[in-house]
């Protein structure tokens, strides 16, 4: 971060209170991720009709994780120490660029779409290593169905953003998200609307959710994404659960925002910002508790038909972007 | 219904003494002639080892015991196993257990036995002993190893991260297809056979609820009437509609948590929570019926006693709530996706290995004790809920029918009970021989004890069905991938426990 920061001191004026916007998205999204996973496992509860635990139960999990002895698996390397690390700085640089709360994050300039995409590649590949670093066979099997999951997933996050790029005429996350705003009819455009359900599984499958995955099972052989983190335990784990959760509420933040942008900041004030907080809770909450009961109303597809649900979406963002190349 | 008779339904059991020279002509005879191995029980009489197999046939119920006696110094009989898979199983677990060397088996590995075992320690041998020390060795069990490009293995077990048995299994794997899967158990291996010796025939019983905890009635039963043909005790039909009541409700019960089960399994939470509510209640009926949720303490030898019946609106109750928890699965496409056609176990491949209960319908074998082996004449006019897929789909759909038939058998039986406790009070003392055969939840429980002059037991075995079904497990995987062997599992949902013994 402080290397990002010297190298473009010369910025705007605005500079100062750019980072310290970006500083709050990333605090806001660092404490929203665990709040957004407590969530979902209450509204899953609560339409299966069970109580279910607080919503506050991952955040306090992540409390108790760090404050235990970090224990390392026999044979781990330092991938095992750094792929959480990794996890986590990446997340923390993609949702410091990316328009959350205010158009007008810190380096704006260079929130291109495939910069914050690429960042969180990065994270997926730093824990698919950490899958295969302690050598076992649950590791090595997560890190290979994350990666078959990821091939068809990152290029169709890619190209359904890019729908909206084409539209707007710029690749900068900042500027679709401005340009969103000073044409609403736009929202109702095909290419975003075909965008918008191509992004939504990718969303799924990129964040582990049933039907791709199933965070809550306990059976190994089921396992992505779990089985990856298997032999994690205390500070460790609570990074990459902490990692994870990030990357949670990025993402649902980032489709919020994209294609519902109405009541994020553009101007800067602390009004604006408080109003832009505000507001972008109330979508992550709207859209996790969405994500929950389609979990609750649909069962773990077979693992070879995550390829066809992923390929779907694919498709979907290539006729999204096809469309808008037509229709510009 | 007359008590005290039921000429039609006395099971005939008929006992002869062959040579061990004789036993493979003998046996085979029977094989061909549509009887199926039971049990396989040894017996350390001191002077000689005998050999006690129990081959059982029906409607109508026949049951034929063949006992040979061998040289305690050197004993060795005749494999059966070119007859019979499950006589291959009951060798090794008698050369394991006794020393009995079955001559001409294929593949006489340990079953039973871990690699700690001392070689030349046989538990049930007389003069066995305390356990020994066991050594150090607790790595090298070998496996068949599969080679070729890209092919992995799969260790798993046997502590799982859920809350279940032990059991370790081992997968060949190419990408994600299983080639092959050894399955490894006897990790709750408690000697609970050895256990009954020396027991009064009356204080057996609670030891027979614990063979599988989830099968206490169906395994208190098949004890039970084992006894009560050893001391030649005639049980009233009274006492015996009680009992299946019992064990209706112990069938109902597991089948619904297995429905909920393989949903959770899918991945379709919902699906489970439901079943667990309607678990919940079946609990507390049971706790209410005979005094216990597991419906322990209900069945004891010579009779049966509850504290209230079942109503018709529980029963209808209950129904309603597996009939919406059927309808909820079986209308989402991703569970179905998820059931259909995985793990398929052919019905030749289950005729051949033996398997039992809900496995063996599911593949199109119409086997079910209640029908070859009734021990209450109210049971005579069922028919086995059979399906022909093999899959995960028709092994769920088996489950959820014979719950529903079983709902239909507890009102039917419940209209004939005139007392809640029905039996004779006084065992006699003498001693005998005795079967008990009874279809579990699982399936086909197999008892047979012996009784000394006193009335204590001198030998029981038992004969879970999981024991002649586990194998079919490793069958039913081929050409399945990993993340289905969950599913594929408790889709059999075997009893470790009961298996270990």
């Amino acid at each position: 971060m402080t290397l990002v920061l010297t190298s473009l001191a010369a910025a705007s004026p605005g500079f100062a209170v750019r980072v310290g916007t970006s500083v709050l998205q990333v605090a806001v999204v660092a404490v929203a991720g665990p709040l957004l996973l407590g969530l979902m496992a209450k509204v899953r509860a609560r339409a299966e009709g069970r109580v279910g635990p607080p919503v506050g139960q991952v955040l306090a999990d992540l409390r108790k994780l760090v404050r235990k002895e970090a224990v390392r698996a026999e044979h781990t390397s330092v991938v095992a120490s750094l792929a959480p690390l990794v996890l986590v700085a990446s997340a923390m640089v993609a949702t410091a660029l990316t328009p959350l709360v205010t158009t007008h994050p810190v380096l704006a300039g260079g929130a291109d779409v495939f910069v914050v995409v690429y960042l969180l590649l990065m994270g997926s590949v730093a824990l698919a290593l950490d899958g295969l670093d302690a050598g076992t066979a649950f590791g090595g099997m997560g890190s290979s169905r994350a990666m078959t999951i990821g091939a068809i997933s990152e290029p169709a996050l890619l190209v359904a953003i890019l729908a909206l790029a084409v539209q707007a005429r710029t690749s900068n996350l900042p500027a679709i998200v401005t340009a969103t705003l000073a044409h609403p009819g736009w929202v109702a455009s095909p290419q975003r609307l075909l965008a918008l359900v191509a992004l939504v599984v990718v969303v799924i499958a990129e964040t582990g959710r049933i039907p791709v995955d199933n965070p809550s099972t306990h059976l190994e052989l089921t396992m992505v994404h779990e089985a990856m983190v298997l032999e994690h335990g205390g500070p460790d784990l609570a990074l990459v659960t902490a990692g994870e959760a990030m990357r949670l509420a990025l993402l649902l933040g980032l489709v919020a925002n994209l294609f519902l942008p109405w009541g994020i900041d553009s101007s800067g004030s602390g009004g604006a910002l408080l109003v832009g907080l505000v507001v972008l809770g109330a979508k992550l909450a709207v859209l996790a508790g969405l994500v929950a009961l389609v979990e609750v109303s649909t069962a773990k597809l077979r693992l070879f038909r995550v390829p066809e649900l992923l390929a779907g979406g694919f498709v979907l963002a290539v006729v999204a972007v096809t469309t808008g190349l037509v229709t510009r | 219904m007359t008590d005290n008779q039921r000429p039609d339904l006395a099971p005939v059991r008929t006992s002869e003494v062959v040579a061990a020279l004789d036993l493979p002509t003998r046996a085979g005879a029977l094989l061909e002639a549509g009887f199926r191995l039971a049990l396989v029980a040894g017996h350390d009489d001191g002077h000689a080892v005998r050999v006690v197999y129990v081959l059982c046939a029906g409607p109508p119920d026949r049951r034929v015991e063949l006992e040979v006696l061998l040289d305690p110094d050197h004993p060795a009989v005749p494999s059966l196993a070119a007859w019979s898979f499950p006589a291959s199983r009951f060798e090794r677990e008698l050369h394991d257990l006794f020393g009995v060397e079955p001559v001409g088996h294929p593949f006489l590995r340990p079953l039973v036995r871990h690699q700690q075992w001392p070689a030349d320690w046989y538990p049930l041998r007389r003069g066995a002993g305390p356990v020994p020390a066991m050594s150090e060795d607790a790595e090298s069990f070998p496996f068949v190893p599969v080679d070729g490009p890209g092919v992995y293995e799969i260790p798993v077990g046997p502590v799982h991260a859920g809350l279940i048995e032990p059991g370790h299994f081992r997968f060949s794997v190419v990408g994600e297809s299983i080639l092959k899967m050894k399955a490894r158990l006897w990790f709750v291996h408690r000697g609970i056979e050895r256990l009954f010796e020396g027991h009064p025939v009356d204080h057996g019983v609670v030891l027979s609820e614990r063979i599988s905890g989830d099968t206490a009635a169906a395994h208190a039963l098949a004890y039970c009437l084992a006894v009560e043909e050893a001391l030649g005790v005639e049980v009233p039909q009274s006492a015996h509609v009680l009992r299946a009541i019992v064990v209706e409700l112990e069938r109902i019960t597991n089948h619904v948590t297995d429905l909920g089960a393989l949903c959770n399994d899918a991945g379709f939470g919902i699906a489970q929570a439901r079943a667990l509510t309607l678990r919940e209640r079946l609990l507390r009926l049971a706790g209410e019926v005979t005094g216990h949720r597991l419906l322990r303490g209900a069945i004891r030898p010579g009779g049966a006693e509850l504290r209230r019946l079942p109503t018709d609106a529980e029963l209808a109750e209950i129904a309603a709530g597996v009939g919406d928890l059927v309808e909820l699965a079986t209308s989402n496409t991703v569970v179905m996706d998820r059931f259909v056609g995985t793990a398929v176990l052919s019905r030749g491949d289950a005729e051949a290995i033996g398997v039992l209960g809900v496995v063996a319908r599911a593949s199109g074998i119409a086997t079910d004790a209640r029908v070859a082996h009734p021990f209450c004449d109210l049971e005579t006019g069922l028919t086995p809920v059979v399906e022909e897929a093999g899959d995960v789909a028709a092994r769920f759909t088996v489950r959820a029918r014979e719950v529903t038939a079983s709902l239909r058998l507890v009102a039917e039986l419940t209209g004939h009970v005139r007392a809640l406790t029905a039996g004779v009070d006084d065992l006699p003392q003498r001693g005998g021989s005795g079967l008990g055969i009874v279809e579990g939840w699982r399936g086909t429980i197999v008892h047979r004890v012996e009784v000394d002059d006193r009335g204590q037991l001198t030998r029981a075995k038992i004969v879970d069905p999981s024991f002649l079904t586990w194998p079919a497990l490793s069958v039913a995987l081929a050409d399945t991938i990993v993340p289905d062997f969950p599913l594929a599992n408790k889709s059999f949902n075997l009893s470790y426990a009961g298996n270990d013994l």
